[in-house]
């Protein structure tokens, strides 16, 4: 579906395992990028930890032989999305003019079935009212939502930033140039792991690195067209 | 000659030991007789009756809607759903409501459509189950929402937003299965109470005459009303039917539908309807027994009754066990390495007490035991068997609901769920609204159809042929 739709912008993610050292400074830039509130020690005990981008770490190997492999995990912004036909709302639904999975919180009503069916785990319930202790309240994103108790959230690829981006090209009188956009995560990483472009730019960067033979995306065979391509880390790959 | 008729049946001894022909209410009283028996537990109401009522509306006031409150001042956080666990006790509760609600329809309107003579005293007592428990069923998803003070964006209606709901959800089928259910059932329930209602009316004064008077509508028993009430009835057993599998399969879509593992099974429609009519039975069973033991209505329900029920719950046992079979062994050979990870997690993880516990009580008690007659004409042991398997199919519901949900196919996100107590105490406090509402309503509806019961009598008659007494059957429509 994604692809398919010829007018409109395929906004595409790339990251590379292999630079990717697993620091979290994407993380700590999407909280301040988007205002995702710190919940706290216990409720991330109890597995509510609320983090739009996260760093997944699985431990390959047999002690003591063993390596940590990290996996930046976000919303995939899949091109046939599981959340998108489950919401009884339209709360989440397909932005064709962008390619992505956006999320309109004034809808949602909370029912949690777009959670339960992503594969990723990538969406985050508001299981309260926000908090942020002072003086973070001082530094919140006037270009993003805060979002109320009760509803569903997600990465959304910084829309904010596409549309300040589209907009700033439009009064240029100029069309979008590859690099226009840089989402928090991608503009924070150290490694330069994260690359972002569109798809439907033939000279972008993205067009190179998602031809390559360590392009992979996860749970491919789930059949959800995620916008998310990782490049394979470790020694398998052939380069 | 009411006490004479009650210290009569009273006495039957359990198992009957009498003719065997005549359990099947083939031994007719006056129909005065019979109204007075159904009647008279209506018009008095012991302390006890009350302060069980008084008990019940406190549990009701402080465990439901006191910690419903609490929920939606403070958020969905008080509850122990957590990610990956997105539905945890409100929705394996609301599933467990909506079972029960198949109890009336199925013996009620599949045994009258397939004109069953044991269902006549039975099915009155079922059918207000559905009501009652379409009521406990259907708070739930609105509890279990974030922000469940705009459920109406849910409803297909013109709005402001222009927005339709997405009719491609899951959820707006179950919205639209569950309220066609409520009503359809309302209407099925209320249509044969009628001419009950207008016993009532004849035998009542007061604040009591004036309600019967209202809702029978007033009918006089003319042939005229009877041939419409039938046609009506008819009409609306054969429609109920596709409805209440529809409801129960669209349930089952909920979780169907999805590509969590484990739920994202073609078999859970059919798995999910034999489960709810297996639940809804055994509820039947243990509603009626304790209805027959306070009410004094052992005319009416005889051990017959109670049997065939039973055989009823034994037959779908044995289907449940295979539909069970079938999901199960599917997985397994299907080799699907997080299908795998979660049989596991069934058997040797954290879901193994609930899993075991729900097959010994949905599979082993029942089949090794409702094949004997002794036992099902015990109403102590079918009385625990039942409330057995009512257990057993709401851990079946805890399982599949909150149990598969934490796991899935990216093993970095598996997750634990503990239920925290504002869940607990909410799904407790539907358990006292159903009683409190069947209490409520045993001194206002008569629980027997005595119209029907005196209709079966007479189309049965016993007539002596030679030297045996054989049962002489008119058919009615």
């Amino acid at each position: 579906m994604s692809e398919s739709t010829a007018d409109g912008h395929r906004w595409k993610m790339v990251i590379d395992l292999d630079k990717c050292t697993g620091c979290q400074a994407c993380v700590v830039a999407c909280h301040a990028e988007n205002n995702v509130p710190i919940v706290g020690g216990e409720e991330v005990a109890m597995g509510r930890s609320r983090h739009w981008i996260r760093i997944e770490r699985y431990w390959e190997g047999e002690y003591p032989d063993v390596k940590a492999r990290f996996l930046p995990m976000l919303c995939q912004q899949c091109g046939h999305a599981p959340c998108e036909p489950v919401c009884p709302t339209f709360a989440t639904y397909h932005s064709d003019a962008e390619g992505l999975n956006v999320q309109v919180y004034n809808r949602c009503i909370g029912t949690r079935y777009c959670a339960n069916n992503c594969p990723y785990s990538a969406r985050m319930f508001n299981w309260f009212e926000p908090y942020f202790p002072s003086p973070l309240e001082q530094q919140l994103n006037p270009d993003v939502t805060v979002r109320g108790r009760g509803v569903m959230e997600k990465c959304t690829f910084c829309i904010q930033r596409i549309k300040r981006a589209e907009d700033r090209a439009t009064s240029d009188g100029r069309p979008l140039e590859d690099g226009d956009v840089v989402p928090a995560c991608a503009q924070s990483c150290p490694t330069r792991a994260i690359h972002f472009g569109d798809l439907t730019d033939p000279h972008s960067q993205i067009h190179e690195l998602i031809e390559s033979q360590r392009a992979i995306r996860l749970l491919n065979e789930q059949g959800t067209d995620p916008s998310v391509i990782y490049l394979k880390g470790g020694e398998s790959h052939a380069g | 000659m009411l006490a004479d008729a009650q210290t009569k049946f009273k006495n039957l001894v359990w198992p009957h030991e009498d003719d065997p022909k005549e359990r099947l209410l083939l031994d007719p009283i006056p129909q005065e007789e019979m109204n007075q028996i159904m009647l008279k537990p209506m018009l008095s109401a012991s302390p006890a009756y009350w302060l069980v009522v008084a008990l019940l509306a406190g549990i009701v006031g402080v465990c439901l809607f006191g910690s419903w409150a609490y929920m939606i001042r403070w958020g969905m956080g008080v509850a122990g759903i957590r990610r990956p666990v997105g539905w945890g006790v409100f929705i394996a509760t609301f599933v467990f409501w909506i079972g029960i609600s198949h109890s009336g329809t199925f013996v009620s309107a599949i045994l009258r459509v397939f004109n069953a003579e044991f269902r006549r005293p039975i099915t009155r007592a079922a059918e207000l189950m559905v009501t009652f428990s379409l009521a406990c069923g259907g708070l739930f998803p609105i509890i279990h929402l974030g922000r469940m003070w705009v459920v109406y964006f849910m409803v297909p209606m013109p709005n402001q937003r222009q927005l339709w709901p997405n009719f491609q959800s899951a959820l707006v089928w179950d919205l639209l299965a569950i309220t066609t259910y409520l009503i359809s059932s309302t209407i099925y329930v209320f249509l044969p109470m009628i001419p009950d209602l207008a016993m009532a009316r004849d035998h009542t004064t007061g604040w009591r005459h004036a309600l019967y008077k209202f809702t029978s509508l007033g009918w006089r028993g003319t042939e005229y009303e009877f041939h419409y009430l039938h046609k009506a009835l008819n009409i609306m057993a054969f429609a109920i039917i596709p409805i209440m599998f529809s409801v129960h399969t669209i349930v089952s879509w909920d979780f169907a539908m999805t590509q969590q593992v484990g739920w994202h099974s073609s078999i859970f429609g059919p798995y999910f309807v034999v489960g709810a009519i297996f639940s809804g039975v055994s509820a039947v069973i243990t509603v009626l027994l304790v209805v027959r033991r306070t009410m004094h209505l052992e005319y009416f329900l005889r051990p017959e009754h109670f049997d065939a029920l039973a055989k009823l719950v034994l037959i779908f046992s044995l289907a449940w066990t295979y539909f069970f079979f079938n999901d199960f062994f599917v997985e397994w050979y299907g080799g699907d390495w997080a299908g795998h990870k979660l049989l596991n997690f069934q058997m040797h993880g954290g879901l193994a007490p609930y899993w075991y516990a729900m097959l010994f009580f949905n599979i082993v008690v029942p089949i090794l035991t409702l094949w004997n007659k002794r036992v099902r004409n015990s109403p102590i042991a079918l009385f625990l068997i039942t409330i057995g398997i009512n257990i057993g199919m709401y851990l079946e519901r805890l399982v599949i609901i909150p149990g598969f949900l934490q796991r899935n196919r990216m093993p970095f996100n598996w997750g634990e769920y503990t239920p925290q107590w504002p869940e607990v105490s909410i799904a407790v406090g539907t358990v006292a609204l159903f009683i409190l509402l069947y209490l409520l309503a045993s001194k206002v509806i008569p629980l027997i159809p005595v119209w029907e019961v005196l209709e079966g009598q007479l189309s049965h008659s016993r007539r002596r042929i030679g030297k045996t007494v054989v049962t002489s059957v008119a058919e009615l429509e």
